[in-house]
């Protein structure tokens, strides 16, 4: 297991929902908890996955979806078994959606 | 199959939480923000998950309130540890504390989560217990069976102590599952990679043959929403206590069960003991005329 951990300031985007939770950890897959926190603005992702040594690849990730997105005072929390980048991607908006309340 | 048709089988526990119960009814107890995660698979350096593999609360349906589990055969294959089985415990606990109309357990599990070892065992167990006790206070308990992984293990011995089983034909429910009987005694003995006859031997059709689960539904949201509901409205004017006279009444089915089909090693010939006509074909059948068909031979009524 590896922890990685990254934290973008200067979000505009601010969601109102209570904690959602997207995803199954299961091979390939992902959890993403998202919910509301104080964090002066920024957006913090903590990320715990079975997959070792693949952090720049998280990282490149995890850029791509704060600028997206750009949150504000949002905490996301991943348990990851594998997921490749396009899976965590995709969960990630999902999880950003569901708290939008637009998510079908 | 319609194009409104939507699967219990696919569906996540949280989707099939949704979907099942009246929207948006469905209210968590210990939701994954608490993070309330296994003690012991971090130890093991291996991956939680925030809910432990199951979501309990309360939702309606048709505006019944119920207390409901829902286990995530995605995590673990819905394996119960100490975290997982103590959730389910509290859930039953509650329910018998707020006598609440019914509990329903959208049961996906293969048993034990052999990786928390003690823990888990007497987790499953206690499970089993809370499950009798809520019996015996008078709140039924109502399991669907339709998930990937189906009902093995521990679990299939908690399906067995509810009040109703519903199960899919997708659905499976059994002690041990298949590649353990072939580990254990021999690809000759169980061949677990045959798809069709694992299917035959624990699959929804055969249990509502036997007498072990009381209804079959298509795989289907919908299907399994009537059915628990029609199960919930049925138990609300009977004692959902278990009985002595209706162990008794179990232990001679199974006695008969054993004596009458205990030398056949193939379902197919078990059903045709039954006299069900075209026994060979009824995998072919879809839920109705399954039923139809099923209705003057089964088992357990």
């Amino acid at each position: 297991m590896e922890t990685l951990n990254y934290r973008f300031e200067h979000g505009t985007r601010r969601l109102q929902s209570s904690p959602q939770v997207v995803g199954v950890v299961g091979s390939g897959n992902l959890e993403v908890l998202i919910e509301p926190a104080a964090l002066n603005g920024a957006c913090t992702i903590a990320i715990t996955t079975a997959a070792v040594g693949f952090g720049p690849i998280w990282q490149a990730v995890m850029r791509d979806f704060h600028g997206r997105w750009l949150l504000a005072d949002t905490r996301i929390s991943i348990n990851d078994m594998g997921a490749t980048p396009a899976v965590v991607s995709l969960r990630l908006d999902q999880a950003v959606q569901t708290m939008l309340g637009d998510a079908s | 199959m319609t194009a409104h048709t939507i699967s219990y089988q696919e569906s996540t526990a949280r989707e099939r939480l949704q979907r099942l119960f009246d929207a948006g009814s469905f209210e968590e107890f210990l939701p994954p923000s608490e993070r309330v995660v296994s003690p012991h698979l971090g130890q093991l350096n291996a991956p939680v998950a925030f809910d432990d593999g199951v979501a309990v609360g309360r939702a309606r349906l048709h505006g019944v309130q119920v207390y409901t589990a829902a286990q995530e055969g995605g995590f673990m294959g819905g394996a119960v540890g100490e975290v997982h089985g103590a959730k389910l415990v509290g859930l039953l606990r509650r329910a018998v504390l707020d006598r609440v109309a019914a509990v329903v357990l959208l049961v996906e599990s293969g048993g034990v989560r052999l990786h928390e070892a003690n823990a888990g065992l007497i987790a499953v167990s206690e499970v089993m217990r809370a499950l009798l006790d809520a019996r015996a206070a008078g709140v039924p308990v109502v399991v669907l069976v339709g998930g990937a992984n189906g009902a093995f293990g521990g679990m299939g011995i908690v399906a067995r102590c509810a009040n109703v089983v519903i199960m899919s034909e997708e659905g499976r429910l059994a002690m041990s599952g298949p590649e353990v009987i072939e580990t254990a005694s021999g690809v000759e003995e169980f061949d677990s990679r045959d798809r069709a006859l694992v299917w035959r031997t624990t699959g929804g059709k055969h249990r509502y043959l036997l007498g072990d689960c009381q209804q079959i539904v298509a795989d289907d949201m919908t299907a399994f929403r009537a059915a628990a509901h029609a199960a919930v409205t049925e138990l609300s004017t009977a004692s959902a206590a278990l009985t002595l006279d209706a162990l008794t009444a179990e232990q001679q089915l199974l006695e008969q069960r054993l004596a009458r089909f205990g030398a056949m090693s193939e379902p197919v010939d078990i059903w045709t003991a039954l006299d069900v006509p075209d026994a060979a074909n009824l995998p072919m059948l879809g839920a109705d005329e399954f039923i139809a068909v099923a209705a003057t031979h089964r088992l357990g009524v």
